[in-house]
């Protein structure tokens, strides 16, 4: 299954189409991916064979960027995500506690069938912290309450 | 004509339900604008209302409040009410420069930041001419706001020098350092200045294209820049012809892809060419081969989102605020464990106490603070003894400590400092580019070690190895991510020794001490 629903046997016309749709631009390699992470969910090993045929670019080049960055995932992400931030700030606040909490009901599986509880350093919401983002959305002041809230919405 | 009311559409304020505030007001038949954050950031969702004076201000307003606004003629919110905002202590001691227009305007209203001043700047410096403007920029003192320090001006000139067609100026949107969000809020509020103060650079330098590379941890933010990059090509402001000056400039706005150390300014360049944000060997600087090889400034929002405001009033009235080599205001910012956090914006010189307890009103915990990290997760920690030092670049260099972009994270006494050393080594190793030795095996190396201190095992002969490590760490990394990740890891041990040794203390007390 993909994020809009596009069948499997289409998936290397649609990475062409999007990476013939970049190819003029400046740098093209980091929009291509990013869309192709909006249309799948995930970067397969396929993908990067079209992108670095349309880029003329190695397969190694184009894999070594999809290996960097922490966005670019090559495996389908859970139906539910939550990023909980480690930064300093949060941790002052006690987010690690939060993070732990969080992690060990997930693995329980008290958050839900499909949930992964993500890292991030810094959501850039340190003065109200503990900071997450569920789906882009910034989250402030989090405690457990506010994540099983969040839970008990995926779970219905 | 119905009631206009101001609820900030900030990614912070919206974060502890300002968008449930703000349809609770429109559900009524309110007119809701939705400005930025005033930076107030323990006051939000700070609701403001029109007065005769100016706007009074509501803080912690509930959608329940703000549903029954309307039908008990605001009196569910008046015991939220903190009065006129702009005279309220917290923002009338302020000295808003770059932010000066931040929680006023409608970030998605070119017509209102015209209105409050928007655009002075760059109609001066297209009569000045480009030599001009740089001469301006040197004259306001402004160094750069990311955290380096380098006089913006003479980066303007070194790139202006060059001769090239193809130039660039990249603005480093790449906030990653925990406890700073000036970047982030300037942008969702007041994105036309962003916007201006490139057009100016690229003017200047004689650039005709302009980047934006922003975190993707910042969804807000891209959303809001991109809405102001197509209103402000659609008035005429980017494109072939800016405003008719026969002027071009062309402005994209690129997502990162969650990598810390693409905030290094040649690691941005690299991830904008489209590969792994690997960092650069200097020389060359960027400024003579910068982005796809050519001459390119790369600025911090901050510094060019200062730049308009020392074009409309002058270069030498910017730099009569501030201290010694240190001009201007810096936009700082109080987080983590503070009763009064968010963004204030004072002329350099002024104490780290005063921001800590004058503004912040010490911990939101109420417990005493015992650390507070300034200048993000590559910064010093430093003890409360040190409140006296004054906020200037050159006092906390020479307190083995650094401003960075201006990041105060407060922890009070519960925190266990060689964890925080710890986790400095844990984000190194796991934001390192990889590039150089040093960073990449050190951090590994540097997070084992503290492990090994943090069980009590060897601490004394530990130590002595993670001093050597972080020596090496320090001299020998190629770029700052390496080079000063062990800077906390320092200032913990020598304003916290004990608790390195907690965890030997502790296997004393209960096997009896082996000496």
């Amino acid at each position: 299954m993909t994020v809009s629903g596009t069948p499997a046997t289409d998936r290397p016309q649609v990475v062409r189409a999007i990476a013939d749709q970049h190819r003029q631009q400046r740098g093209p390699l980091l929009p291509i991916l990013h869309e192709v992470m909006a249309e799948f969910g995930h970067i397969e090993r396929g993908d990067v064979e079209v992108i670095a045929e349309v880029l003329n670019l190695s397969v190694a080049e184009v894999h070594g960027v999809v290996s960097f960055y922490h966005d670019f995932r090559t495996a389908p992400p859970a139906e539910h995500a939550i990023s909980l931030c480690r930064g300093e700030a949060c941790q002052s606040v006690g987010g690690e506690g939060l993070m732990d909490r969080t992690r060990a009901r997930a693995a329980r599986g008290e958050l839900g069938e499909s949930v992964e509880v993500n890292e991030v350093f810094c959501l850039g919401n340190c003065a109200l912290g503990p900071a997450g983002m569920v789906q882009g959305n910034l989250l402030g002041r989090l405690d457990d309450e506010r994540v099983e809230a969040i839970a008990a919405g995926w779970r219905a | 004509m119905s009631t206009r009311v101001y609820v900030p559409g900030d990614a912070a304020a919206i974060s502890v339900g300002a968008d449930e505030v703000a349809a609770a007001f429109a559900a009524q038949g309110f007119e809701v604008v939705r400005t930025g954050s005033r930076g107030m950031l323990w006051a939000e969702p700070l609701v403001e209302l029109d007065s005769a004076d100016g706007r009074v201000g509501f803080a912690g307003v509930t959608s329940a409040a703000a549903a029954q606004a309307a039908s008990t003629d605001w009196a569910s919110l008046e015991s939220m009410s903190i009065g006129l905002v702009d005279q309220h202590p917290w923002m009338a001691a302020q000295r808003r420069v770059t932010t000066a227009r931040l929680g006023v305007v409608d970030p998605a209203s070119i017509a209102d930041y015209e209105a409050h001043g928007g655009w002075a700047g760059l109609r001066r410096a297209l009569q000045i001419g480009p030599a001009a403007v740089v001469e301006e920029v040197i004259t306001s003192g402004l160094r750069g706001r990311g955290g380096a320090g380098f006089p913006a001006g003479i980066k303007w000139r070194t790139v202006a020098e060059q001769d090239s067609e193809v130039k660039f100026v990249c603005c480093n949107f790449d906030e990653g350092d925990s406890g700073t969000f000036a970047d982030r809020m300037v942008v969702e509020g007041d994105p036309f200045t962003l916007i201006e103060g490139m057009i100016i650079a690229g003017f200047a330098v004689g650039a005709r294209e302009g980047l934006v590379y922003v975190r993707s941890e910042y969804p807000h933010a891209v959303r809001a820049l991109r809405r102001a990059v197509e209103a402000a090509y659609t008035h005429g402001y980017l494109g072939a012809d800016v405003t008719g000056s026969g002027v071009a400039f062309d402005l994209d706005v690129r997502v990162g892809a969650g990598a810390y150390i693409c905030g290094e300014e040649s690691a941005m360049l690299e991830s904008l060419e489209g590969k792994r944000g690997e960092v650069r060997a200097k020389p060359p600087i960027p400024a003579i081969s910068g982005l796809f090889g050519k001459p390119t400034v790369a600025n911090n929002v901050l510094t060019l989102c200062t730049v308009p405001m020392i074009l409309a009033d002058g270069g030498a009235a910017y730099a009569e605020y501030g201290v010694d080599r240190s001009r201007g205001t810096q936009v700082f910012q109080l987080a983590g464990n503070i009763a009064r956090g968010g963004l204030v914006e004072l002329p350099f010189g002024h104490t780290l106490g005063e921001l800590v307890e004058s503004y912040g009103g010490g911990t939101r915990s109420g417990r005493p603070v015992r650390a507070v990290q300034v200048g993000g997760p590559l910064g010093a920690y430093v003890a409360p003894s040190q409140f006296d030092l004054p906020l200037d670049y050159e006092a906390f260099a020479a307190a083995d400590a650094m401003l960075g972009h201006g990041g105060v994270v407060v922890f009070d006494d519960t925190v266990d400092m060689a964890k925080m050393a710890r986790f400095a080594l844990e984000f190194c190793s796991k934001e390192s580019c990889g590039k150089c030795t040093p960073c990449r095996v050190g951090s590994t190396r540097g997070v084992e070690t503290m492990d090994h201190i943090l069980a009590g095992r060897d601490i004394d002969r530990n130590l002595v190895l993670l001093d050597d490590l972080c020596e090496t760490m320090t001299k020998g990394s190629l770029c700052a991510m390496g080079g000063l990740t062990p800077m906390p890891v320092q200032s913990a041990l020598r304003h916290w020794p004990e608790d390195f040794h907690a965890a030997g203390a502790a296997q004393h007390a209960t096997e009896g001490d082996p000496r």
